[in-house]
């Protein structure tokens, strides 16, 4: 673990505005610290947990601010008070990446976090209706605000969403949020190969029965190929839907129904969290995918793969330091390097390097924002 | 509405910019003729007209991309243009700029079911996306009221949303992937079938971004399977804020209807009278629908119903068959068209927080009459997207300027109790002075710096969403270096 030294810990805006303008050299921008993906930035660590709390929660009209420090959990235990919640199915990076702390909401909108409800529900940046934030120079800026219809000027939102600190220090961020559903059950496949898998996820979500989460497991937890789909909402809309994602599905093969609800939400928990990987000592990628490409391409890896989104979304887990990107060569898509050493890490660019055109812009955009190149300097580098 | 003292150097040069564009496009594709470019003079927002120095129509991402080598090499201002359909003059053209209109990029290039997306070229009409997969009973989402003329390429500048958002989004929402030609002529992929940046979300910034960084060619876009079926149902109520009530209840316990439309009884009237939908008369309507199967239609209608019920509506109405559902509809897409006949009128589409409905529509009555205008107001509920309707006599002298006058206070009445000043039409040239309301001058700063990234001579479609005054240095070349 690298030494810390010291930690600035603004509890207000303006403290962190200052801290910004203030600072003479690089500084790492901290949520809870749980998700150490990225180039290893060398800076002084600038703390949001201070910044905590819920600033505006109106379950009539779906919206929520909360300020960037506030623990995810607590923002959960919110909304959920009010049988709400948040639409992205933000994944937990601790059980992958055996860290430690308390994840952030502002960490999850930095890093634009989802799970397996984003194929149906969208990502983090579209739940996202508003951010304050403080840019490089320490100045204190909006974008968006709290209403989900909101087209007033360029959409800085969607730009902060993922940016991971680079662009600007998240103090506060709006959410539009949905009802949680009543209950949800699980369609189960034993037994396909990759490619079947990927067919019938397809059936399933291109049918009218609001498929909210769809993963294929290859080795299955019982060693058998195991390829899930899931359907949430009230009671008796699940059980209609379920029965008739059954019938839709029977072509291919062995389909069976999980319905207890603790056992269904264990399961995609897993998924979310990455748990088949987690514990060993593995590099794990992310890829993004056009989902009939994913066989092909979860072939190329060469090591253990498993699918979400349909197969858009390919989990991979190979030997340390290999570099997945030289093995794929050109496909629709990009790769990011999710858990592997600082030493991979710094040699190995975790993020998809860009065409030099796009290259150009995001480059020239990070310095609109940050002039002095002082927020996460080099996370995203190529 | 000021628009800037076009460059008379620019319009001297008008011989030499048509031949260069005549050069890189086929003679049919180059207007220039001043009878023929008057075609062009205005959008939607009619109140403002000018004929641009010429329009070009391309056929092809490549022509897009040497029009704009052209433009760029010249220094003419660009104004793009996907069908016209904008309400807020974004593309209005200033005399020295060439319109890119894309209505001749109308082409579907991919429709793939298995993964759910279609890719067109960006001129397509909104409607004719869905019109391209719906026999195979595909759709996509996003349903501005102008869908069968408004152009995917002005959907995506503007960032469309329309009536069924709630549960869809908006275009943002429903937007993959697009090539995009930048001012210097340089054609970018960005996104596509895939999810998700790999690094900045250049996507979720171009969209909404009014034409301003590059000229959109093609998109791919998310498509739907259908739902099995959908009903809406009809409530009447004595009052705004009971109407408003209802909603926020109905939202509160866990169903989400696809769309919640509201009506106020100014606008009740007027549509009765022009369509006798059946509509009762009371002080506010709301028509509510949800998706499904039968069963679960209702089953969600059960749960709204027993919620109106206890706000003690003056009526309920369900619709028993296809054609009762169709007359519960036609009042309300008639709205528009309704207030056509009775008046000129001006459309705002400002957003406030659901809570502050109640509040504003009094606020907004008050006003009314301070004005001496009447204004009638739909609203998308659900989402808070208001739109009133000001209505007032083009031909009467003074009457236009009160009617900008009333709408812009409506709007600032929307930010002020926390919303904002559009929630679906975009900035244009309409809200752009107002724009101060909302923004901080350094929020309009760092939006500024972002069109200095993608275009630092600020010759695309310049002359909008941003207050002349604070766009003033960037527009007359101080930041051209």
């Amino acid at each position: 673990m690298k030494e810390r030294g010291p930690v600035l810990t603004p509890t207000t805006e303006t403290e962190l505005s200052e801290a910004v303008a203030s600072a003479t050299g690089p500084l790492r921008i901290e949520g809870g610290g749980t998700r150490p993906v990225g180039r290893p930035v060398e800076g002084e660590v600038l703390s949001v947990g201070g910044l905590s709390g819920v600033e505006l929660y109106e379950p009539g009209a779906l919206t929520i601010v909360v300020r960037a420090g506030t623990p995810l959990a607590e923002v959960e235990a919110v909304l959920a008070s009010e049988n709400q919640r948040l639409p992205f199915e933000p994944m937990d990076h601790r059980v992958l990446l055996g860290t430690g702390g308390e994840p952030t909401i502002g960490g999850v909108v930095a890093a634009n976090v989802s799970g397996p409800r984003r194929i149906q529900a969208g990502a983090c940046r579209d739940s996202l209706i508003g951010v304050r934030f403080v840019d490089g120079t320490g100045t204190i800026l909006k974008n968006g605000g709290r209403v989900m219809k909101n087209v007033t000027g360029y959409d800085l939102v969607k730009l902060l969403a993922g940016s991971r600190g680079t662009l600007g220090v998240l103090t506060e961020v709006a959410f539009k949020v949905l009802p949680a559903t009543e209950t949800q059950a699980c369609v189960v496949i034993d037994g396909l190969g990759d490619l079947q898998a990927v067919e019938a996820m397809a059936v399933a979500l291109g049918s009218p029965f609001e498929v909210t989460g769809a993963a294929h497991l290859p080795a299955g937890p019982e060693g058998v190929p195991l390829t899930m789909l899931r359907l949430e909402g009230f009671a008796a809309s699940v059980a209609y839907r379920t029965g008739r994602l059954l019938d839709l599905l029977k072509p291919f093969g062995a389909v069976r129904a999980e319905v207890d609800p603790v056992q269904v939400g264990e399961a995609w928990l897993g998924i979310r969290d990455v748990l088949p990987f987690a514990g060993s000592a593995d590099d794990v990628w992310r890829l993004s995918v056009r989902p009939t490409d994913a066989p092909g391409i979860a072939a190329l890896t060469g090591g253990e793969v498993f699918y979400d989104w349909g197969g858009g979304l390919i989990w991979a887990r190979v030997p340390q330091g290999t570099d997945l990107r030289a093995r794929l060569g050109a496909y629709a898509g990009h790769a990011t390097l999710v858990r592997a050493s600082a030493e991979t890490r710094a040699r190995i660019a975790p993020f998809q390097p860009e065409p030099a055109p796009i290259a150009a812009l995001s480059e020239g955009l990070r310095r609109k924002f940050d002039p002095r190149g002082i927020l996460n300097p080099g996370l995203m580098a190529a | 509405m000021e628009m800037p003292v076009p460059d008379s150097e620019v319009l001297s040069r008008k011989p030499r910019i048509v031949a260069r564009l005549q050069e890189v496009l086929p003679a049919s594709a180059v207007i220039h003729d001043e009878a023929e470019t008057r075609a062009y003079e205005c959008d939607a927002l009619t109140a403002y007209k000018c004929p641009p120095l010429a329009v070009v129509l391309p056929s092809s991402t490549e022509e897009v991309a040497a029009v704009l080598k052209v433009c760029h090499a010249e220094g003419v201002p660009v104004v793009p243009r996907g069908s016209g359909t904008s309400l807020a003059g974004g593309a209005l053209p200033t005399a020295d700029s060439v319109i890119v209109g894309v209505s001749r990029l109308n082409r579907v290039l991919e429709t793939d079911y298995d993964n759910r997306i279609i890719r067109v070229q960006s001129g397509r009409t909104n409607l004719s996306v869905t019109g391209a997969v719906e026999q195979e009973d595909f759709f996509y989402a996003p349903d501005p009221s102008s869908q069968l003329a408004c152009a995917i390429a002005g959907n995506i500048a503007m960032n469309s949303g329309g009536a069924h958002c709630l549960k869809y989004g908006v275009t943002t929402n429903n937007l993959l992937g697009v090539t995009m030609v930048t001012m210097e002529g340089e054609i970018l992929e960005i996104g596509g079938a895939h999810l998700d940046a790999p690094g900045y979300d250049l996507l979720g910034v171009i969209c909404g971004s009014e034409g301003q960084l590059g000229i959109v060619t093609e998109a791919t876009l998310r498509i739907l399977r259908k739902p099995e079926g959908a009903r809406p149902v009809l409530m009447g109520f004595d009052s705004n804020e009971v109407a408003g009530a209802c909603v926020s209840d109905i939202i509160k316990a866990g169903v989400l209807p696809v769309a919640i439309e509201f009506m106020d009884r100014p606008c009740i009237e007027a549509t009765e009278a022009f369509a006798k939908a059946g509509y009762p008369m009371c002080e506010a309507l709301l028509i509510v629908e949800v998706e499904g199967s039968p069963a679960e239609i209702d089953e969600q209608l059960g749960v709204i119903l027993q919620i109106a019920r206890r706000h003690n509506p003056v009526e309920l109405r369900e619709a028993q068959s296809e054609d009762e559902a169709k007359r519960i509809w036609l009042g309300r897409k008639s709205a528009f068209g309704a207030m056509g006949q009775i008046n000129d009128y001006m459309c705002l589409d400002g957003t406030i927080p659901v809570s502050a409905l109640p509040l504003v529509l009094r606020r907004i009555g008050e006003m009314s009459k301070d004005y001496g205008l009447d204004v009638a107001n739909v609203f998308h509920a659900g989402d808070g997207n208001m739109h009133p309707l000001i209505l007032f006599d083009a031909n009467k002298p003074g009457d236009l300027e009160k009617c900008e006058a009333f709408g812009a206070d409506i709007l600032k009445l929307c930010v002020e109790v926390g919303g904002c000043l559009t929630g679906e039409h975009g900035v244009g040239i309409e809200k752009r002075d107002l724009m101060t309301a909302q923004f901080e001058p350094q929020d309009l700063e760092i939006q500024m710096k972002v069109k200095d990234v993608f275009d630092p001579e600020w010759l695309l479609n310049p002359a909008k969403v941003f207050p002349l005054a604070a766009s003033a240095s960037r527009r007359e070349g101080a930041f051209a270096a």
